[in-house]
């Protein structure tokens, strides 16, 4: 399973890097950055980019800060970064918390959050905190910049908003007010396997009722999304297993799974209720223990 | 020194990363094989475009049927049925093809990547036909005048029907276990070198019976015994999936010989999850019939196997194990067992460790607990009622396995049943169970009972010599494949010796280093190739001591060997003479030889007419998500009568490691196809095997209540028997947990399956 | 389009030139320069036998092109013993039977040993999480779990 052949480059700015996405990209040029999705379907010639940009050695896309009420990371912020919890709060508390179930420790080591975003695998654990956050992605091309918002960015599996020729070279995720509930759940068959449902679930409590509730859904359809019917289910009731359960009912009558080899649509449908619901439970986890 | 834990020595060069595994060898000028394979699983194979292929960049060769039509397919490794003749695998298909992953061409080239890229090049124009998928279905066509039902193989004993007429209860189950595999870690590979020269043909890589993969490769490529040799080097991991003869293996080996150069093949990991022998896939129709106590009356059980496009090396070997072992530790007074050897569009399959157990002990296990249920017992009891004792040993089945009648040589079934049940506390834990079920959770226990089989003979032979400096070295016909082997040999060599085990030298997987080998596999090593190193190691101990007696002054009862050092008994600080000055004493030239035979070196063999029979009793706890269907496995307990251990830390190792595989088997692992016969489980994200996360503690227990009368050390074996019950335990486990009893008839009892259980019972 | 590329590779402290093109894997890379201990398993990131350390961080070797790792400082399983004395991670397999076949060994060494370096206060439930990263197929991890839980234990001062 050795890959085809390609021509690789290695910028050493983000705007050299651009120039030659724009130039590579009508010739099947890919960006490289983690490669822990890319390399392994080079190996099995499922892709097969005629041009390689290595962006490893692009300066300035490492970090992950906290401006202007948002966590803005940059491309080549690794899985493993976020460990620890990336600034104070509960925004880096759950990104901690997601981070454990992304593959492996080694694969945590080199695989980046945006090159996730930009591979958008339906059971992408990023990709379910940026649609359910409403993140916003900046892409940079030959046209100039833009920002995308989640809702708009992941379109199908595997598939994205993003043209052939853009970088996306940040993520923008809203810092969540100090008193954020969050809970994250999924279900694999084994440690470190692609989830077969996820879901995350982030609210308030004001006068002992749900305000502002996120319930997103992952790997159940082809991309990642906030279930409406079940945050409305949430939304003005009083935290606790009645309000969850309803939750749970409505993302299972919203949702439309996929039908893979790796289950039928029902037992998917299921998976997701019992996922909603236990990232709900999280959430209301008592105080003092980690959300 | 037998049955001391003493660490190995293999280890040493494998924790420095010095092993030589076949991929780390290399020859000036090789060639590298890439073998192009069937995108179909059923097609008349019309045309092999190679033009492309062959002016590729770094290509030396492409092949196609065509290029070997000299070859005849790939013959049994025993002499098999005549009926399954037809069924043989051509080393490169001709005019059909059967799997997807079924070699067409071969392409050999400078470098790996360009070898790949050139196979990529190479277009089969193929017309597909309908496949076949289920080998439960009618059978179909194979070829011209060939049903896709290769064999049927019956065996019993005892009036069944009568037994079924009077019967106070008939239980029938259908029960089906997956398609899986051993699935060792080093995908395989084969590298041949012809040393023109001496024209001597070399292969390395195949590993498991060297002697008789020789055989093969000698008759199929018209060459002496001595032109080919076969070099073991390090392994990893076998299960018995490596070191059979596949298509590659020979191709190799033509490759050298035909192009002049030495030609390398590793396969990838994808590759070998579509073309090395799958295994276990089986579906039975079993029924027993019982008395009110639950004695069973008979047994009868119709079953086809699933065994793929063709009949490789084994012939019907995993048939014949099935229907063989499959009463285990029970009476069973009448016995018919009709086993359908069926053909479809799937990779071949053969023998995975305890072929042919695993599966019968998973239907066997599955009728007991059907019983105990039926009528209202408890399933030990129902058991107990059935186990063969130690009074009836040893104990004969009218039943041929392997070429001879089964008959357990020794074993206490209830004496180890209770010793299981008292290392887990059986009582405090179903006490404990039934306390968290009452509070909601869906947990249960299984229990399984087993016979395995090992030791299986007719001979074995080693040599064994010491030189000038006392190092001994024992040439054996064995195999290496992670299992310990030389640490065992050399530990039973030591021992009978008198020397430390660091000083014994084993040689084994050389073809040219001794005549005869039977390689590892079926248990057998241990009591063959131990009996026989045990046997040669007395005789060299013997002319040690003669030549000593000489040079002591003693007589040869008064001396004792002592760390390479012969002593007299009654003055073991007094005058001594190392083994290595014995032998240099005894060199042919030496003046104080007299009538001796030279040098200080042994021959041994060991012979024998049956197989031994260990034992076991597993027991699992384990845990079931209502929402999920996820089984966690929470404990689990493997007893296990090996009748002596030569080293307890590698049998208890072989336990493990086989429990882990069992748990695969019984959870995760499953090879599946679509509609059309494309394998769905081809890479590792998708054919699932356990990680450290999934496995639970696991408790060992090793007996040796029965040592096997059969062998002077008594040796039963212990390489398959930790796999053998453990679908069975799980399923019984699962069954207690969710609250249905008999639930679980299929393996992989996966979560969805599991789930749809749940859901059934409403 | 097959250019090649002139690198250096460093392994184990040592310079390593090699001419090869831009897709030949670190994997292959590393086996090419004669040190055969980082093994293929999979050759797709799954089973970790090709395990190794890039700047002190466990990576799958098969997943990364050589030519991105010139500059960086990798480590394979050769590079544990200090000549004759082997590290305390690789007398824990020995002592604990944590070797079978021995083709998955040099991946969970060096995994572990990026544990024993970077943390070695881990919690065990977070080893064994760390230890879910690779693959074996023969000892069922009893040994291996034993194993490193035995080196933790003696770096972190012999209480076990």
């Amino acid at each position: 399973m050795k890959p085809a052949p390609f021509a690789y480059h290695r910028p050493a700015t983000l705007d050299a890097a651009v120039r030659l996405l724009a130039e590579l990209a009508p010739q099947d040029g890919r960006v490289l950055a983690g490669g822990q999705s890319l390399v392994p379907m080079m190996a099995f010639r499922l892709a097969r980019p005629a041009h390689l940009i290595d962006i490893n050695g692009v300066a300035g896309l490492g970090d992950a800060t906290v401006r202007d009420g948002e966590l803005r990371i940059g491309a080549l912020v690794r899985h493993a970064a976020f460990h620890r919890p990336a600034g104070g709060g509960p925004l880096g508390a759950m990104l901690a918390a997601v981070a454990r179930h992304i593959g492996h420790y080694p694969i945590r080591t080199r695989g980046t959050f945006c090159g996730s975003l930009a591979n958008a695998d339906p059971a992408a654990e990023w990709c379910l905190v940026a649609a359910t956050l409403d993140a916003a992605l900046r892409a940079v091309g030959p046209r100039g910049e833009r920002l995308i918002a989640a809702r708009a960015f992941f379109r199908g599996a595997m598939e994205t908003a993003l043209a052939a020729d853009e970088l996306l070279c940040e993520a923008r995720l809203p810092a969540l007010p100090p008193d954020t509930r969050w809970g994250f759940a999924e279900f694999g068959r084994r440690a470190g396997d692609f989830a077969l449902a996820m879901a995350l679930a982030a609210y308030r409590v004001e006068a002992g009722i749900i305000v502002a509730p996120r319930l997103g859904v992952g790997a159940v359809e082809a991309a990642p999304r906030r279930i409406a019917a079940a945050e409305a289910a949430l939304a003005g009731q009083a935290p606790g297993a009645a309000a969850f359960r309803a939750a749970a009912e409505a993302a299972m009558a919203a949702l439309d799974p996929l039908a893979d080899a790796a289950s039928e649509p029902q037992y998917r449908r299921e998976l997701a209720g019992a996922m909603v619901y236990r990232a709900l439970m999280q959430a209301d986890a008592p105080p003092g223990r980690p959300g | 020194m037998i049955g001391a834990s003493l660490p190995r020595l293999e280890d040493g060069p494998l924790v420095t990363g010095r092993g030589r595994f076949v991929g780390d060898i290399s020859f000036p000028h090789q060639l590298h094989m890439r073998v192009v394979r069937s995108p179909y699983a059923h097609a008349r194979l019309h045309r092999v475009d190679i033009t492309a292929a062959r002016s590729a960049p770094g290509v030396a060769a492409v092949w196609t049927a065509a290029d070997i039509a000299d070859l005849p397919p790939i013959d049994f490794r025993d002499p098999a049925n005549e009926a399954l003749r037809p069924y043989r695998q051509p080393l490169l298909a001709h005019d059909r093809l059967r799997y997807v992953g079924e070699p067409v061409a071969a392409v050999f080239a400078s470098d790996p990547y360009l070898a790949e890229d050139a196979a990529e090049l190479v277009a089969i124009e193929a017309e597909e036909l309908p496949v076949l998928l289920d080998a439960a279905a009618a059978p179909g066509s194979f070829a011209a005048g060939l049903s896709t039902e290769a064999l049927v193989m019956r065996g019993g004993y005892g009036d069944v029907e009568a037994a079924f007429a009077a019967a106070h209860a008939i239980v029938a189950l259908d029960l089906e276990i997956g398609r899986h595999s051993g699935v060792p870690l080093e995908p395989r590979g084969a590298l041949a070198y012809h040393d023109a020269a001496r024209d001597v043909l070399e292969l390395y890589g195949a590993a498991k019976v060297p002697h008789r993969n020789r055989d093969g490769l000698m008759r199929m490529l018209g060459r002496s015994a001595a032109s080919v040799v076969l070099k073991e080097g390090n392994t990893g991991g076998g299960f018995g999936i490596r070191g059979e003869l596949y298509p590659e293996d020979f191709l190799v080996c033509l490759g050298a010989l035909r192009l002049g150069r030495p030609v390398k093949w590793l396969e990838d990991r994808h590759e070998h999850l579509i073309a090395a022998n799958h295994s276990r896939q089986q579906r039975h129709h079993a029924r027993v019939a019982v008395d009110a106590e639950g004695r069973v009356l008979a047994l009868d059980d119709e079953f086809y196997l699933d065994q793929g496009a063709y009949v490789r090396t084994h012939g019907a070997r995993v048939l014949e194990m099935t229907i063989a072992m499959l009463p285990g530790p029970y009476r069973i007074p009448a016995y018919r067992a009709c086993g359908h050897f069926r053909l479809t569009n799937k990779t071949p399959a053969a023998t995975y460790r305890a072929p042919g157990r695993y599966e019968g002990s998973f239907v066997r296990e599955r009728l007991m607990d059907a019983v105990a249920d039926r009528l209202g017992l408890d399933r030990l009891a129902v058991r107990r009622r059935n186990l063969i004792t130690r009074a009836e040993m040893p104990f004969s089945r009218p039943l041929s396995a392997l070429g001879t009648d089964v008959a357990y040589d020794s074993g206490d079934y209830p004496l180890l049943l209770d010793k299981a049940l008292a290392r887990i506390g059986w009582e405090r834990l179903q006490a404990e169970l039934k306390r968290r079920r009452a509070a909601g959770e869906l947990v249960g226990a299984g229990v399984g009972l087993f016979v395995d089989k090992g030791g299986l003979g007719p001979a074995d032979g080693v040599r064994v010599s010491v030189d000038a400096t006392g190092a001994v070295e024992l040439v054996t016909g064995g195999s290496n494949v992670g299992q310990g082997f030389a640490t065992a040999m050399a530990q039973i060599c030591a021992a009978t010796l008198g020397v430390d085990y660091r000083r014994v030298r084993v040689v084994y997987g050389q073809t040219d280093r001794i005549a005869y080998g039977i390689g590892a596999h079926a248990s057998r090593a241990s009591v063959m190739t131990g009996g026989a190193t045990h046997a040669a190691a007395l005789k060299l101990r013997a002319k040690a001591l003669d030549m000593a007696a000489e040079l002591l002054q003693a007589a040869p009862g008064e001396l004792d060997i002592a760390d390479g050092v012969v002593v007299r008994r009654d003055r073991p600080g007094g005058p001594s003479v190392s083994l290595g000055e014995i032998a240099r004493h005894l060199a042919p030239d030496s003046p104080l030889l007299g009538e001796r035979d030279p040098g200080l070196a042994a021959e041994g063999w060991f012979r024998t007419a049956h197989m031994t029979y260990p034992y076991g009793v597993q027991i699992a706890v384990v845990r079931v998500d209502g929402d999920t269907g996820a089984v966690t496995v929470e404990r689990y307990l493997a007893a296990y009568d090996i009748g002596r251990a030569i080293n307890p830390m590698l049998a208890e190792g072989q336990l493990v490691g086989g429990v882990v595989q069992g748990l695969g088997g019984a959870l995760y692992e499953e090879f599946r196809y679509d509609e059309r016969g494309e394998p769905l489980s081809a890479t590792f994200a998708d054919y699932l095997m356990p990680t450290v996360r999934e496995v639970p503690p696991i408790d060992v227990l090793l007996t040796e209540d029965a040592p096997s009368p059969l062998n002077p050390l008594g040796i039963k074996s212990a390489g398959e028997g930790g796999i053998t019950p453990v679908g069975a335990v799980i399923a019984a486990a699962i069954d207690e947990a969710i609250g249905v009893p008999g639930g679980v008839t299929r393996l992989p009892a996966t979560p969805q399956r599991v789930k749809a259980l749940l859901r059934g019972r409403g | 389009m097959s250019e090649f590329a002139e690198i250096a590779l460093t392994v184990n402290g040592r310079s390593y030139p090699l001419r090869l093109e831009p897709r030949r894997t670190l994997l292959d890379a590393i086996r090419d320069c004669g040190l055969t201990g980082t093994h293929m398993g999979c050759e797709h990131g799954v089973c970790g036998a090709c395990t190794v350390l890039l700047d002190g961080e466990p990576v799958r070797a098969c997943l990364i092109f050589a030519v991105q790792a010139q500059g960086a400082a990798i480590r394979t399983v050769e590079g544990l013993a200090t000549g004759d004395a082997l590290h305390a991670v690789q007398r824990a397999f020995i002592a604990h039977h944590g070797v079978q076949c021995g083709f998955c060994t040099p991946g969970f060494l060096m995994l572990a040993t990026a544990v024993l370096e970077r943390e070695p206060d881990i919690g065990d439930d977070a080893l064994l999480d760390v230890l879910s990263s690779n693959l074996c197929r023969c000892t069922g991890y009893r040994g291996i779990v034993a194993a490193v839980r035995a080196a933790l234990a003696e770096l972190r001062g012999g209480r076990t």
